[in-house]
């Protein structure tokens, strides 16, 4: 028996290789200088050059015709990716709330108004929404970047469906006692969310941190520049003569927070995961 | 609900709702409707005057031979990324399935890559196949094969659904394994003790019972393909070489923000949102399916 449960093993092993290849030769570029890189030399084990590297990168950036800083870069990309979890989580409780514990006219169109925006990615509505954000003034800035990113009708659904298992009993008894609304909310609605907040805030935090072509098209100054974005404008044609060191050190510091948040908060993530896409 | 479970009042529901529906309506209904409006007008070349033309802008983007041979593209593309990261994707959730010792060690190992962005994953690859200081491109070369994704277009649609298809296993990973372990294992031991192979076995009971869930496993990831690989092909080939690697929406970006075609462009917009319509009916269609099993 133990015999024919190796090749489970050999197969699996297999995979997490080849999917961690990538991450690991990248890794591997970021730790030698320059030249050997250019040369075509990578080596398969670590060189000695990872400090200057990440010092580079860190502080003065790289790339052949500009620098922005990653430390600027990341700042940029970690306000957008917590304004865009917290804000997404902040309008969903409110309006799944509204929804589902109040009745009042309008409240089925609302909730289909909110809805519908499902099918309206950004990547399909690129040009008119660009021309909204210069109607009002909200291209290059922080609100441009994260206002419009911050609907969620995903998150709305997930808060909906959960507040309608809270048993009609705890609002009867809210009542009872005199607790209105508001007050419901913070001290009952809140505290039994909190396991659906922390699923949603890693799966939003990802989403945020990750968006590419919004930032692309809303920010051109340089003092906003998200991480993602500043590190494909370094590649620029891809040329063999780019500061691949550098660019390899920018890339880690890319990949390590989403990375990072789903490894430490796994159980969270693939509950988020599963629960959203329901 | 019963009546006396919820709060009486109509402003603060109106309070609560009112940030959501701002967003939404001004991010969402306006540059929709804008996009509708502006589908059905052509501006001439200094944005100066523009007239109503019904629905030419439709009838030139459709009639469009490099539209179309976009589109057929995105075809492509899109079955071959999401063949390719079902495949690989269900082929790991059986093997983890198994009953062996590790297997939350061997997920932990590959859910992450799900949270690099795709203009990232892209980087990587560009890093491992690039023809010059590549690993692997370089590695090909000496093989003697002319690899260079940035002269040889059907070289550079690989490399761009590799990459693509690269991120998205992981999530495919998590939701194929998630099935297969919710199938009653006594179900399965019961055909063993029948004589079913593993084989057998996997074809007449595993497969239909996970088929729901590669169903919709198949409308992510076509849509993923569709909409979000746009950094991929952005950051990795920017369409080229050529437009060999040009998808819809990565057309629809170089009409608008490139060319500055308002009217083609918010067209092409429009015919999209139509194709998110479509795969999202299909998805809540087959969602309502899926209570029942």
């Amino acid at each position: 028996m133990r015999g024919r449960n190796i090749w489970p093993h050999v197969w699996l092993v297999l995979g997490v290789l080849i999917f961690s290849f990538p991450i690991y030769i990248t890794l591997i570029g970021s730790t030698h200088d320059g030249a050997t890189i250019g040369r075509g030399d990578v080596p398969l084990l670590p060189g000695t050059h990872a400090l200057e590297n990440y010092a580079q990168a860190w502080g003065a950036g790289g790339g052949r015709y500009m620098g922005t800083p990653a430390v600027s870069m990341l700042a940029n990309s970690l306000a957008m990716a917590l304004l865009i979890a917290g804000g997404k989580i902040v309008i969903s409780l409110l309006s799944a709330f509204a929804v589902v514990f109040f009745r009042f006219p309008g409240r089925m169109i609302c909730f289909w108004a909110i809805f519908i925006t499902l099918m309206l990615p950004v990547e399909v509505r690129i040009i008119p929404t660009f021309e909204v954000m210069v109607n009002l003034s909200l291209v290059n800035t922080m609100a441009g970047l994260v206002i419009p990113l911050i609907a969620s009708a995903t998150a709305t659904l997930l808060f909906r469906q959960f507040f309608l298992t809270i048993p009609p009993e705890f609002v009867e008894a809210a009542k009872i006692d005199g607790a209105g609304p508001m007050r419901f909310f913070r001290d009952v609605v809140l505290p039994l969310s909190v396991t659906n907040i922390a699923a949603l805030f890693v799966i939003l935090f990802i989403y945020g941190w990750n968006q590419y072509l919004w930032p692309l098209l809303i920010i051109n100054d340089r003092g906003l520049e998200t991480i993602i974005v500043g590190l494909t404008k370094m590649i620029g044609g891809g040329d063999s003569q780019n500061e691949w060191n550098v660019i390899m050190a920018t890339a880690v510091m890319a990949l390590l927070p989403p990375v990072g948040v789903v490894l430490l908060m796994q159980r969270w993530f693939i509950k988020g995961l599963v629960e959203t896409e329901k | 609900m019963s009546q006396s479970a919820i709060f009486k009042g109509v402003v603060v529901p109106y309070l609560l709702l009112a940030p959501q529906l701002l967003v939404t309506a001004i991010f969402f209904f306006w540059p929709a409707a804008q996009a509708i409006w502006q589908s059905l007008l052509r501006e001439d070349a200094f944005g100066l005057n523009s007239e109503f033309v019904w629905f030419e802008n439709f009838i030139e983007v459709v009639t469009d031979p490099t539209w179309l041979d976009a589109a057929f593209r995105t075809l492509f593309f899109s079955a071959a990324v999401a063949a390719l990261a079902l495949g690989s994707a269900l082929f790991l959730a059986v093997q983890a399935d198994r009953n062996i010792r590790g297997a939350t060690t061997y997920k932990t190992l590959l859910v992450w890559p799900y949270a690099v962005a795709p203009a990232v994953a892209a980087v990587l690859w560009l890093f491992m196949f690039h023809p010059n200081i590549g690993i692997f491109g370089r590695a090909l070369n000496a093989m003697g094969i002319a690899w260079d994704y940035k002269l040889n277009g059907g070289q550079a649609m690989g490399l761009v659904i590799l990459a693509s298809a690269w991120k998205q296993v992981s999530y495919n990973f998590i939701f194929f394994l998630a099935g297969l372990q919710s199938i009653p294992k006594s179900v399965l031991e019961a055909a063993a003790i029948d004589g079913a192979s593993p084989r057998y076995r996997f074809w007449t009971i595993i497969f239909p019972l996970l088929s729901p869930t590669a169903f919709f496993l198949l409308v992510v990831n076509l849509t993923y393909a569709f909409f979000e690989t746009f950094g991929v092909i952005h950051s990795l080939t920017q369409g080229g070489p050529g437009k060999a690697t040009e998808t819809l929406i990565y057309r629809a970006y170089t009409d608008g923000v490139m060319n500055l075609n308002l009217g083609t462009s918010a067209a092409q917009s429009v015919i999209l949102m139509l194709l998110v319509v479509a795969l999202t009916f299909v998805q809540f269609r087959f969602i309502e399916r899926r209570v029942h099993y």
